[in-house]
């Protein structure tokens, strides 16, 4: 089984030389962690920002810098700065190379629903449905099952939904999905994990052929 | 030309109750700050508040929220604030939670004297609710409106008296979209400089589009998650 940062090791492969990347909060902002020596790639903060730093060193934040979670970050040689307008302008005309976001719920036709839980939790949306209808590479990054033991790998969303047939591949503590005409497929899975207890957590229909292979980082 | 006034209390002296504002910011990054405690301290209520988000409990908007200020919000993100969250489920406070790049396209479009524009964000879901969809090239889009405010209320860092404006960092988000969509913009500010000390090259706003400047005198810029690097061990 993987951890959060396997996770995230996990959806690192999928980054090139060149890319401009969207990380949502928790799970996909590990991925930064990931980018290979080497490798040029420019975060997009949705705040405002395209070539996003680490975290600064104590002393040194500024208020006037942060990141599309709140979290005071730096810049780095290359960043630039833009509106909120421009912003969501390279996200829908579909600048970015690969979003990485959470989720609550991912249907096997690539629904994905991230923004309310009605009676519960009401945040709101932020920058996750423009980026979910307009982004062209969107990987999903959460964990299989919910609190309560329930898949979020479902045959149809419950929760209101995010964004419709947009989710191109899914990483989870047990492996990577991908999307077919019946649904999800099994492309790899994670160490130790066996195919059916993977098909036991996945609600939607899941194909297999069995034999998937273990996830490599290498 | 003069567009200073004396403080934030002058500056929004004209608001009345009902009045439907601009604020901007993202979090508590970028918010007109003294604009904001001018308005908790002149007590105008009924207010429709368009930000991005709604501040926390005892900063930024949440301040208005506290003295029930405020009848309406237009936001996409509301996550941090307790009171918020109160008022919104025992239904005292009416909540319009669209998409961020919609509230920024919205605001843009009132600054460009469009009235409206098409966007993806929400097609197939409750934010598409009633609105209007058309095809273009086989994707569906949604009709959103320009905001109509009376005061567009936004922060930056440096002005000249002309108005023209230049923000800093990531404090700029949705400032000059709103400063630019206004009616009436009053933009408070760090620092006041000459005519001719700001570079034209670099000027985020033009002045045409700023009414009313105000010399902010101390900048709380609170931080609502602070996070370093921690040193390797």
């Amino acid at each position: 089984m993987l951890d959060k940062n396997g996770i995230a090791r996990t959806i690192a492969r999928e980054l090139k030389d060149g890319y401009y990347v969207n990380l949502g909060i928790g799970i996909p902002t590990l991925v930064a962690n990931f980018i290979p020596e080497g490798m040029e790639v420019q975060l997009q903060s949705e705040n405002g920002l395209l070539g996003m730093g680490p975290f600064p060193w104590e002393g040194s934040e500024d208020p006037d810098l942060i990141n599309a979670g709140k979290q005071t970050i730096t810049t780095l040689p290359g960043s630039s700065f833009f509106d909120s307008a421009m912003s969501f302008g390279m996200i829908r005309s579909g600048k970015v190379d690969l979003t990485v976001l959470g989720a609550m719920e991912v249907a096997q036709n690539g629904d994905i629903a991230n923004w309310k839980i009605p009676g519960k939790m009401v945040k709101g949306m932020g920058g996750a449905m423009d980026l979910v209808a307009s982004a062209r590479n969107i990987v999903v990054a959460m964990q299989h099952v919910n609190k309560a033991g329930e898949s979020k790998l479902l045959p149809r969303c419950t929760l209101p939904i995010t964004g419709l047939a947009c989710v191109r591949k899914v990483v989870t503590e047990l492996g990577v999905f991908g999307f077919e005409q019946e649904g999800f497929v099994l492309l790899e899975r994670a160490p130790g994990v066996s195919c059916d207890y993977i098909r036991d957590k996945t609600w939607g229909h899941l194909s297999s052929t069995g034999y998937e292979l273990e996830i490599q980082w290498i | 030309m003069n567009k200073i006034y004396a403080d934030a209390d002058a500056a929004v002296a004209d608001i009345r109750d009902g009045a439907t504002l601009m604020l901007g910011g993202f979090g508590l990054c970028g918010i007109p700050e003294h604009c904001i405690a001018a308005l908790v301290r002149k007590g105008v209520r009924d207010l429709t508040c368009i930000s991005n988000n709604a501040g926390v409990d005892d900063f930024g908007i949440g301040l208005m929220l506290k003295g029930r200020q405020v009848r309406k919000m237009i936001s996409s993100y509301v996550g941090e604030n307790a009171e918020f969250e109160r008022q919104l489920l025992s239904g005292e406070l009416e909540v319009e939670l669209i998409p961020q790049g919609t509230l920024a396209s919205r605001c843009m479009a009132a600054g460009y004297g469009m009235p409206a524009i098409y966007t993806p964000a929400g097609v197939g879901t409750e934010v598409a609710e009633g609105k209007e969809c058309r095809e273009f090239g086989g994707k569906t889009y949604l009709l959103e409106m320009a905001f109509d405010a009376d005061f567009a209320l936004v922060k930056a860092w440096k002005a000249d008296r002309m108005g023209n404006l230049v923000f800093k960092a990531t404090a700029r988000n949705f400032n000059p979209l709103m400063a630019m969509a206004g009616k009436i913009t009053v933009a408070e500010v760090e620092e006041l400089v000459e005519p001719g000390e700001l570079d034209p090259n670099t000027i985020h706003v033009p002045g045409i589009y700023v009414q009313r400047l105000v010399v902010g005198t101390h900048f709380e810029k609170r931080i609502e998650q602070r996070t370093v690097r921690t040193p390797l061990p």
